[in-house]
């Protein structure tokens, strides 16, 4: 590699040590790299973005293929399933699906979304990839520590995908992992080795988070270049850095309740367990609280959701300007409504447990403060319908993501609102309309928002593009798959069809809906085999996809300012000064549709405004 | 990571070494873990069913330990600061002792919980005690990982890696090792409260 960077003095007063990788100022001039430090152990930031991304990639196909078997159950619950016996073995009993498995794939689809696809795939990707590009830093503020991360993760993931072919199971008690059912290996087979594997995959997953997002936070506050000031960010980065703050506030937590669930299940506690008779034996522990770990686990669990949707906001309002070739409308607002998400995320916990009995008035306290999330997340609707009003809209793979997130953002919106009330969300609890709302509102929305960014920023990480009419295929095939699944699952869920269900053959009131459930398992089916056209385009054109300039997308933001692959340290030379905010698009007066970030005011003559004129 | 890039193509941020600044960002994570314990401990107890017992009095021998380690790593720093390694390399040790001697004195308070029948598990336990034990053996499991940075930077002295212009690692570990011991101070003072 050319190790071409600047080698001018330092010209640096007292305070010499704030330089990271100081204390590696005598092995900087060597770039020749093993093969294990370059592509394995790499600690350059593109590259272990590269790693999430990969790694992310393949948990969303076997999360979409788990969801494929359990919807196979639902739509054809009559059906004989003998033909699945070669994938699934065992768990085929007289062409049957085993129950018990059934609720084993309800758990790991959600596990796998949530936190391997849509925490670690997502922020880990772009979080990595784009922090230190476009806040002007040459990497991440400990790439050991970066590398760590996604070492753990991986091995996270060893872990968890190991204990889908252990012989009781993998674990079965929800997402959520609920005791008793997840701590009585009595109570479910799942709850067995199943179960502990899950634990232990999970401890080393929030490791991974935490190293990661110390990272981030560091970064963000301390490596950015000359001019970048809090307020001339990119949305991206300040979405990346709110998130990792609301991990790093509430991972921990998460591990707490694990490791007292770990201790009810393998030591003999009662932390959470309590008078339980079960198989007709009276259990020993007493003392304990389930509502306790659900306290526990929301505490985490909510502000999950947000470190899900926030990355993908910010990565939506930067492709939505880009490609509308406007200012995104309302810039500080969409700050202030993201810190407004971030601090609400923490107080909104219980609306997660209206029904294990609370207090009334402590459930209309959570009620009111969930319903004010409403109000920032409204914003920024409202801010990005704005930005594509009436812009000069390029109709980009990655921009038909952005619209159709906005799109699946609002729909699955509104039904937060139902949601969030306590009165309704008795009645509809645990319905296939909880399923609706958070697979629109964070699971599809995320998603998009991941894809919107992989076709955006794909030239930038491989050098080339992905093809557009693939990408289409791609979008429409999905969207309308979306848009076709969980419609129909509200109506399903409103006349009080229960999640998790392995058949609902028993209840007469359910058996008008067969028609509707097969309707939903055939639209989820064709969504999934969708998405390998997706994959397709994303290998076939990392070796043969059209090459890519430096900027292709006309953007202002600084990663677009590096070479077409950017090398270790990101830029050849200097690192570029930052003199205006991310935003110019289409200003009137000046030559271009957009005036890069690097371009000082006394070039921009002709466009500047009255106040801008004193930076010239 | 260029070492030789001037400082004046940085926006200026906090001023603290980043390898600081995320040293005190998992301070806040580790922090998240008591605040997630100790509020659990609060809601559990106002369900009833709780064992009440007396704290046993030696924690405050142990309490005295941690503290006195405190001085004895600023002990350190202060050293650092006036380029006397003999004196670094001294109070690190010693702090290094106290940790340890704080760790045995946790050990053994455990031993005499559980001759006053207050156990971790098992038919006889109930979560008052078994909270004692997790918030504990957490924290011991923390200083743990203290003791291992103590050690790195003693090391470090006696390699004359630590002196007056080098002040970060030994900083870093003095910040540590303090928020350790306010930690120990919070879970004391929480327990002695809530007993």
């Amino acid at each position: 590699m050319a190790a071409n960077f600047p080698t001018q003095e330092q010209v640096q007063g007292g305070i010499g040590a704030t330089e990271p990788g100081h204390d590696h100022a005598h092995h900087d001039e060597h770039h020749e790299q093993g093969f294990l430090s370059k592509y394995v152990f790499s600690t350059d930031h593109k590259y272990i973005a590269k790693q999430f991304l990969i790694t992310g990639i393949f948990w969303a196909i076997i999360g979409g293929a788990l969801s494929s078997l359990f919807r196979l159950q639902l739509g054809w619950p009559e059906a004989t399933l003998e033909w699945l016996k070669p994938l699934l073995g065992k768990w085929i009993e007289a062409g049957k699906l085993n129950p018990e498995f059934y609720l084993a794939l309800v758990t790991m689809h959600g596990t796998i979304m949530v936190f391997f696809v849509l925490t670690a795939g997502l922020s880990g990707t772009f979080s990595n990839f784009l922090i230190p590009l476009q806040i002007g830093a040459r990497d991440m503020a400990s790439g050991f520590m970066n590398m760590l991360s996604y070492w753990f993760f991986f091995g996270s993931s060893v872990v968890m995908f190991a204990s889908l072919f252990i012989e009781t199971g993998p674990a079965a008690a929800g997402w959520t992992i609920y005791p008793p059912l997840s701590a009585l290996p009595q109570a479910i087979a799942g709850s067995g080795a199943g179960q502990t594997l899950w634990l232990v995959s999970m401890a080393l997953f929030i490791i991974s988070q935490l190293l990661g997002g110390v990272n981030y936070i560091t970064t963000v506050i301390n490596l950015r270049t000359q001019g970048m000031s809090m307020s001339k960010l990119p949305l991206t980065i300040w979405a990346f850095f709110l998130t990792a703050i609301l991990g790093l506030l509430s991972f921990p937590v998460l591990f707490s309740a694990a490791l007292l669930l770990i201790f009810d299940r393998s030591f003999g506690t009662s932390f959470f367990l309590s008078d339980i008779y079960i198989a007709g034996q009276a259990l020993p522990n007493t003392g304990g609280s389930p509502i306790l770990f659900q306290h526990l686990f929301w505490f985490l669990g909510h502000p999950e959701v947000y470190i899900v949707i926030m990355p993908a906001m910010g990565m939506v309002s930067e492709i939505l300007a880009t490609n509308a070739r406007k200012p995104v409308f309302g810039y500080r607002a969409m700050i202030g409504s993201l810190l407004g998400i971030s601090l609400l995320s923490f107080i909104v916990w219980a609306h997660h447990m209206f029904v294990t009995g609370m207090n009334p008035f402590l459930g209309s306290v959570f009620m009111f403060l969930t319903l004010i999330i409403a109000v920032p997340s409204a914003v920024k609707v409202f801010n990005w319908l704005a930005t594509l009003w009436r812009g000069n809209i390029r109709f980009t793979t990655a921009m038909l993501f952005s619209i159709g997130f906005v799109s699946l953002f609002i729909a699955g919106g509104l039904t937060g609102i139902v949601l969030g009330n306590a009165a309704l969300d008795i009645q509809l609890h645990n319905t296939y309309f909880v399923v609706a709302h958070f697979h629109l509102v964070m699971g599809s929305s995320a998603f998009f928002g991941l894809w919107a960014g992989v076709y955006h920023w794909f030239p930038k990480m491989f050098g080339r593009m992905m093809d557009e009419k693939l990408g289409y295929l791609h979008f429409w095939l999905t969207f309308a798959g979306v848009y076709l699944v969980f419609l129909p699952m509200h109506y399903v869920g409103i006349a009080g069809f229960p999640r998790r269900y392995y058949a609902w053959t028993g209840f007469d009131t359910f058996s008008q809906f067969a028609d509707l459930n097969k309707f939903i398992s055939v639209a989820a089916i064709i969504a999934f085999l969708g998405q390998f056209i997706f994959i397709f385009n994303f290998f076939y054109s990392i070796w043969r996809g059209r090459r890519a300039t430096e900027n292709p997308w006309n953007s202002t933001t600084l990663e677009w300012t590096t070479p077409v692959i950017p090398g270790h340290g990101n830029w050849p030379g200097d690192i570029p000064a930052v003199h205006r905010w991310p935003y110019d698009y289409s200003k009137p007066g000046a030559e271009e549709d957009f005036i890069p970030q690097t371009v000082p005011y006394s070039q921009t003559q002709s466009s500047n405004l009255p106040y801008e004129k004193e930076m010239e | 990571m260029l070492a030789n890039e001037a400082l004046n193509t940085k926006e200026p941020a906090t001023g603290i070494h980043p390898t600081r600044f995320l040293l005190m960002l998992m301070m806040v994570s580790i922090f998240m873990i008591f605040a997630a314990y100790t509020s659990a401990y609060i809601v559990r107890r106002n369900e009833g069913n709780w064992l009440e017992f007396n704290l046993p009095p030696g924690f405050l021998y142990t309490t005295v330990v941690l503290l006195l380690s405190s001085a004895t790593v600023q002990w350190a720093w202060v050293a650092a600061r006036r380029d006397d390694l003999k004196q670094v390399r001294l109070a690190l040790l010693l702090t290094f002792g106290l940790g340890m001697a704080f760790l045995v004195g946790q050990w053994m308070l455990w031993g005499q919980l559980v001759d006053g029948r207050i156990f971790f598990a098992g038919t006889d336990s109930n979560p008052s005690g078994s909270f004692l034990y997790v918030l504990t053996g957490v924290h011991g499991f923390h200083l743990i990982t203290g003791l291992i940075f103590l050690l790195v930077v003693v090391r470090k002295s006696f390699k004359y890696q630590v002196h007056s212009r080098e002040m970060l690692s030994i900083g870093n570990v003095t910040i540590y090792w303090h928020f350790l011991g306010v930690l120990w101070l919070y879970l004391y003072l929480f327990l002695l409260l809530n007993n």
